[in-house]
């Protein structure tokens, strides 16, 4: 347990040390965005009765960058312990493969559920959010979290230089993110468009979250919850494994 | 093609144990395999009765390895990377073994600086600590003095031979043949993944020349007389013979085995 512990707030303090960098810099991105779109669509867009669009894309913008950085935790900090090399502490250390998983996705969602909730503190400033179900709000910010952060560290685990990372981290999350109706409802999209988000995972992610705001979504949010669990158990169990097996850690 | 073929030894408990062989050898991927950074093919390693793979969590714990690569995570101070250490290893408020071991290796007045501003003979310094901060019983050295100047390595073979005697039993490999002769009472030698030598220093010395001394006289007249006696005693009496033959003797050049010698007996 204390193994867990250590691994866990030295990933903490890993990104709390330079948090300018990972909690400050991503918390202003969201605020531009709503900025610049707000001001573009306002009074332009109309997705759920009674919400204003600033107010809609909020929610969006705020689990958009759960997502981001607790996948950008967990990728960064074993990419650059494996390029530096002092992953070998880790790997000398009595630590299980289990509480290794746990710990780097554990620091995960506590640096995207930061960040998240910097975005939300700042833009409540300017927009009036209701929050009809909180837990639910709760639930898939923490489930997509750890979702993210295990997907970061199977991303860490297969790379071996930055920019396969990189590419991963600009060809499939990014636009996944991007496409998961943050800036827009899929019911605005044409009939092909709207059948690909529904395969997209984030799509479930940002819908269910903002579900907990305005009590209206796409999908029914218990669908969308089952997704999202189903998605981490996939990806945790692909973690779980390649850790036991040394898959790229040990030669 | 294997990096190690059918090496098999046994190293006892207390042991200062000497692992060589040229560059390529699979000295470290011997050691690897021991501290669970590698998997062997086939064959098994234990650690005082531990299997490194079926029971890793208690092999390692007895395990303490200097990596070779000088690696180090620049977010941290000396003394919060040694306190990481201490927790992976399941240990919580470790700092007066941590004081003990900074003070030995020359590190007190490192603690809060940020291993990014240590020099390579102070990162070298941690590496050995964070080794050391579950006071393994075994503790493996992978080429410690290199890139490490005189006055730091006089210090390093003074507490690595201090834990010596307190009974740790210490594994290293290193490229100093010298240092492998003054430290290590037993020395395997690998080449090419297969172990060539395994024996007692002595014996391995002995094995070059029957531990003889080859004398080289120069004389006056620029003459070079070479023979080899079993002891020093022997000496008086051949340069005895040699002045009675009327050699005037200018210098003298004693050459004891060394293990260089049965190292590229061995090895090449």
């Amino acid at each position: 347990m204390i193994s867990f512990w250590t691994l866990f707030s030295k990933e903490l303090l890993r990104f709390l040390k330079v948090s300018v960098q990972t909690v400050a810099a991503p918390v202003l991105t969201s605020l531009l965005y709503l900025v610049i779109f707000g001001q573009a669509l306002e009074g332009r867009m109309q997705v759920f009765d009674g919400v204003r669009y600033t107010a809609f894309l909020v929610p969006g913008l705020v689990m958009m960058s759960v997502l981001q950085n607790s996948f950008a935790n967990s990728s960064s900090s074993l990419i650059q312990s494996k390029i530096t090399g002092n992953i070998v502490f880790i790997l000398l250390a009595p630590i299980s493969y289990a509480e290794f998983f746990l710990a780097y996705v554990a620091a995960s969602v506590v640096r995207g559920l930061a960040v998240g909730a910097g975005v939300l503190v700042f833009t409540a400033a300017f927009v009036e959010l209701r929050l009809e179900a909180p837990l639910w709000t709760l639930a898939f910010a923490f489930l997509g979290a750890a979702l993210l952060g295990a997907l970061g560290l199977l991303a860490g685990i297969v790379s071996e230089k930055i920019d396969q990372l990189a590419a991963f981290q600009n060809f499939v999350i990014l636009p996944l993110t991007m496409l998961s109706g943050v800036f827009y409802s899929i019911h605005s999209l044409p009939g092909l468009w709207r059948g690909l988000s529904h395969a997209n995972p984030f799509f479930y992610m940002i819908d269910g979250f903002r579900y907990g705001f305005f009590g209206a979504s796409d999908v029914p949010p218990g669908v969308s919850l089952g997704i999202v669990v189903l998605s981490f158990l996939m990806v945790a169990g692909l973690c779980l494994g390649l850790l036991k097996s040394g898959y790229k850690l040990r030669s | 093609m294997h990096a190690l073929s059918g090496v098999s030894l046994a190293i006892e408990q207390g042991e200062f144990f000497g692992l060589l062989g040229p560059n390529g050898a699979g000295k470290t991927t011997l050691i690897n395999v021991i501290a669970g950074l590698a998997r062997a093919d086939a064959g098994s390693v234990t650690v005082l009765g531990a299997d490194v793979a079926v029971d890793y969590r208690r092999a390692r714990r007895m395990l303490g390895v200097v990596p070779q690569e000088l690696v180090f995570d620049p977010f941290f101070t000396v003394r919060e990377t040694l306190r990481i250490q201490s927790g992976y290893f399941g240990i919580r408020g470790n700092d007066v073994w941590i004081d003990e071991v900074m003070h030995h290796l020359d590190l007190t007045a490192k603690a809060d600086a940020n291993m990014r501003s240590l020099s390579g003979g102070m990162k070298r310094r941690v590496l050995i600590a964070q080794a050391l901060v579950h006071k393994p019983p075994v503790i493996v050295l992978d080429e410690p003095t290199a890139g490490v100047d005189v006055e730091l390595r006089q210090g390093l073979w003074q507490f690595v031979r201090r834990l010596n005697r307190d009974g740790h039993t210490i594994v290293l490999t290193t490229h100093y043949l010298e240092e492998a002769e003054v430290h290590c009472s037993r020395i395997a030698m690998l080449k090419a993944g297969r172990l060539v030598a395994l024996d007692s220093t002595r014996n391995l010395l002995a094995s070059v020349s029957g531990s003889r001394i080859t004398a080289h006289v120069m004389a006056r007249d620029g003459s070079r007389h070479t023979f080899q006696i079993d002891g020093y005693a022997q000496l008086e009496r051949e340069l005895a013979r040699l002045r009675q033959q009327g050699v005037e003797i200018a210098d003298i050049e004693l050459e004891r085995p060394d293990l260089e010698q049965v190292f590229l007996r061995l090895t090449s």
